[in-house]
């Protein structure tokens, strides 16, 4: 057995370097405090991979099955034999992943802050963040309880309100990371009642006795009451989805995504593109077993359904967006559907469980290639100063690199092969396809629309005629452009490296190998239909034409419906306002001031009559009071002393 | 588990400063006295904790727990009342005990 007990210093090391620059903020003068951050989560970075090197290579397998190993747990608070919180570290394939994942682009995004936030006020500060942030994500993945879950799901979920309202003095960046904070947050008060649901009916926070076949049959045989046709676990199994939704920006949850690109542009790249916004999927991965088995998988058809109607929804109101962090913003919420779905379509033992494979697989490779995206944007908006797509256009000539990095990213998003979206779109659609064609035929048609609205944002910045900038946009920061190059590479590669993934991620944790049928007439359909998109988005954008005018107006109604994102945040507004504030709130606020109140002050002032009258037998010295006080507990421990009962 | 040193000791410790606080908080007349007399209090029980915590229930943590509790409250509670003494002293110019007798109208 290898030893894995240093894997505490990978979230540890990010959390010193927060106390570090969180303490000593003043004194970091620019580039040191951003020193102390990339270091810290150097040395994180090194040591994932070469735990993921001994895990995956080395002494993971064992008897042809990936053990899960703890090399640490501490007892904190003791409730029961079974039911406890505890504080540790589990390590099996899929926390290895997100561990790789996590700290490869929060090391990227370091770098790449050293040159996006050069002579910012706030610049320890920045950093400061950002390491608190990773030290949260990173407990995260590690957890091997449910409660150490919730505890670190909301510290990422502070640090990505901190985040987005890092340019506090702008209004919007403030309303933004408030409307965050409070829509992630009520989704996770659902998942606090799952989490609790399962202490109680279940009685263990622990993720391998949760996840054990025991466990499972314990709970199918007793099935903990029934409400509206559904067991008490699987509600628990939905309200914890509900949370994940809330985390991972799933429709009807996902209305504070786009508004969070109000935060500095790597902040989004880290947070609201790679890692926290996949927190709801690794949770439903984590949970998998209990969700496949208990209740015949009810709980992971809502996963399904949810995820695939999410992917689409964010797809279509990703073609008429403006801002080009929003196209990204919604692009990301549909290939989080797409993960979802991946996992809802999952089946368990062996080769069945292509979707769950497949779904990890894309977080990977989403995760590296929409950081890229994110990262290249953040170039572009250095380099023009705007978010929108108007003010930009023939780009290429000016940001060479960016422009062809931005090129694969767009490929790997759209399916295109060898690129490394390809293998893992590709496999979430196979699995789909098998499970249920409806979903498959959602996946298979956002596929076009994916590879549209990418290249629909590459033409337009980067081509669509020539303009002239005030400015010459420039390039000239090596320390954001050399973690762009980097994750250029890994998207490039990835895909043909790890596939088939199968041999590292399924959901008994057997590995099984897995082919794609090159020419299946799946795979070229797929491929087919990005090719379609692509060709419309040329025909549209590559040069200035009237045709998308045209084409919105023939869409009418569709189109003003999608471009405000189908009023979604309007419908909030209104049941929030109207609804909720005005029908509930303001009675119970009029029963509060005036029967409540009333009462309270009913009794208040009766005391305070009744203590004027019987005031004078008081001393006033305080120290009487304590002598009296003290002869009171001398007697009662007699009493209690010598009288036996 | 110290070496050498058992857990009468300190629990003899322990009881000690917390009678030293009693007595200083019944005897002394200066606020300030009196607050540090129940700060010593406060800590003989947080000592207490984590002893007993350490020597009777090893492996568990709530009596480190509770003893944080302790500290925090602790200094809020100091915050609170170093407030008051400092308006006593605003309102009498001296922080003599017997001089806030009328606090209770």
């Amino acid at each position: 057995m290898t030893d894995f007990s240093y894997v505490i210093w990978i979230p540890l090391l990010p959390f010193i370097s927060f106390l570090i620059l969180g303490l000593f903020n003043r004194y970091f003068k620019e580039p040191f405090a951003g020193y102390v951050g990339i270091a810290s989560l150097g040395i994180s970075w090194v040591l994932a991979l070469v735990t993921a090197y001994k895990y995956f290579f080395v002494s993971g397998l064992q008897n042809g099955k990936y053990v899960p190993v703890i090399p640490f747990r501490w007892d904190w608070i003791h409730f029961t034999d079974k039911l406890g919180i505890q504080v540790g570290a589990l390590i099996d394939p899929i926390s290895v992943m997100m561990l790789v994942v996590v700290t490869t682009i929060s090391f990227m995004v370091h770098i790449y802050s050293l040159g996006y936030m050069h002579k910012d006020e706030g610049f320890a500060r920045f950093y400061t963040y950002l390491s608190l942030f990773s030290f949260s994500m990173l407990s995260l993945v590690l957890a091997p309880n449910l409660f150490q879950i919730y505890i670190f799901w909301e510290l990422v979920g502070v640090s990505s309100f901190l985040l987005i309202g890092y340019y506090f003095v702008k209004p919007s960046a403030i309303a933004a990371a408030k409307k965050a904070f409070i829509v992630t947050r009520f989704a996770d008060f659902f998942f606090l009642v799952g989490i609790l649901m399962i202490a109680y009916f279940v009685g263990t926070f622990d993720l391998e006795t949760l996840n054990s076949p025991s466990t499972i049959q314990w709970i199918s045989q007793h099935s903990g009451g029934v409400f509206l046709g559904l067991s008490a676990v699987t509600w628990a199994l939905i309200l914890i989805f509900i949370g994940g939704a809330g985390k991972s920006a799933m429709f009807p949850l996902h209305i504070w995504l786009p508004d969070a690109m109000e935060g500095p542009t790597p902040v989004s790249a880290l947070i609201h593109a790679a890692t926290m916004v996949v927190a709801g999927v690794f949770l439903v991965a984590r949970l998998f077993p209990l969700y496949y088995f208990v209740g015949g998988g009810f709980a992971l058809r809502v996963v399904a359904v949810v995820g695939a109607f999410s992917a689409l929804f964010a797809a279509v109101i990703a073609l008429t967006q403006e801002d080009i962090k929003r196209v990204l913003a919604y692009s990301t919420m549909s290939q989080i559907g797409y993960m979802m779905l991946a996992l809802g379509v999952s089946g368990f033992k062996g080769p069945d469980g292509t979707g769950y494979m497949a779904g990890m697989f894309h977080l990977f490779t989403h995760a590296m290639f929409k950081a890229l995206l994110f990262l290249a944007a953040g170039i572009i908006i250095h380099a023009v100063h705007s978010n929108l797509m108007k003010d930009m256009g023939g780009l290429h000539k000016y940001l060479p690199v960016t422009s062809w990095m931005f090129l694969i990213a767009a490929l790997a998003i759209s399916g295109i092969p060898p690129f490394s979206g390809f293998y893992s779109k590709d496999e979430i659609l196979h699995a789909a396809f098998e499970f249920d064609k409806i979903i498959w035929f959602t996946g298979f048609f956002v596929a076009g629309l994916t590879a549209f609205y990418m290249f629909r944002l590459y033409f337009r910045i980067f081509f669509n005629g020539e303009r002239t900038y005030e400015h010459t946009p420039r390039e000239d920061s090596k320390a954001m452009l050399y973690p762009v190059v980097f994750l250029g590479l890994l998207t490039v590669t990835v895909g043909w490296v790890f596939t088939p993934f199968s041999l590292y991620v399924s959901p008994d944790r057997v590995p099984f190998r897995y082919h794609i049928h090159w020419l299946s007439p799946l795979v070229i359909g797929s491929v087919l239909m990005a090719a379609t998109g692509i060709f419309f988005a040329y025909v549209m954008y590559y040069k200035k034409t009237d045709y998308p005018e045209k084409v919105s107006r023939a869409f009418g109604q569709l189109y003003v419906w999608a471009k405000n994102k189908f009023y979604m945040d309007e419908l909030y507004l209104f049941v929030t306002k109207r609804i909720i504030f005005d029908k509930i709130s303001k009675p119970a606020a009029w029963f509060d001031r005036h029967v409540v109140d009333g009462m309270m002050n009913a009794i208040g002032n009766t005391t305070v009559w009744i203590s004027e009258k019987i005031k004078f037998i008081q001393s006033g010295r305080m120290q009487e009071y304590g002598i009296y006080f003290i002869y009171g507990v001398v007697i009662l421990i007699m009493i209690f002393y010598f009288y036996n009962y | 588990m110290i070496e050498g040193v058992s857990i009468q000791m300190i629990l003899t410790f322990t009881t000690l400063l917390f009678f030293i606080g009693l007595y200083g908080f019944i005897t002394r007349t200066n606020l300030i006295s009196i607050l540090i007399s129940l700060e010593l209090m406060l800590n003989s029980e947080a000592i207490n904790f984590i002893a007993i915590n350490k020597y009777v229930y090893p492996g568990v943590l709530q009596g480190a727990i509770f003893s944080l509790f302790i500290i925090a409250l602790a200094a809020a509670e100091t915050a609170l009342a170093l407030a008051v003494i400092l308006q006593v002293y605003k309102m009498t110019k001296s922080v003599d005990v017997k001089e806030v007798k009328d606090l209770k109208y």
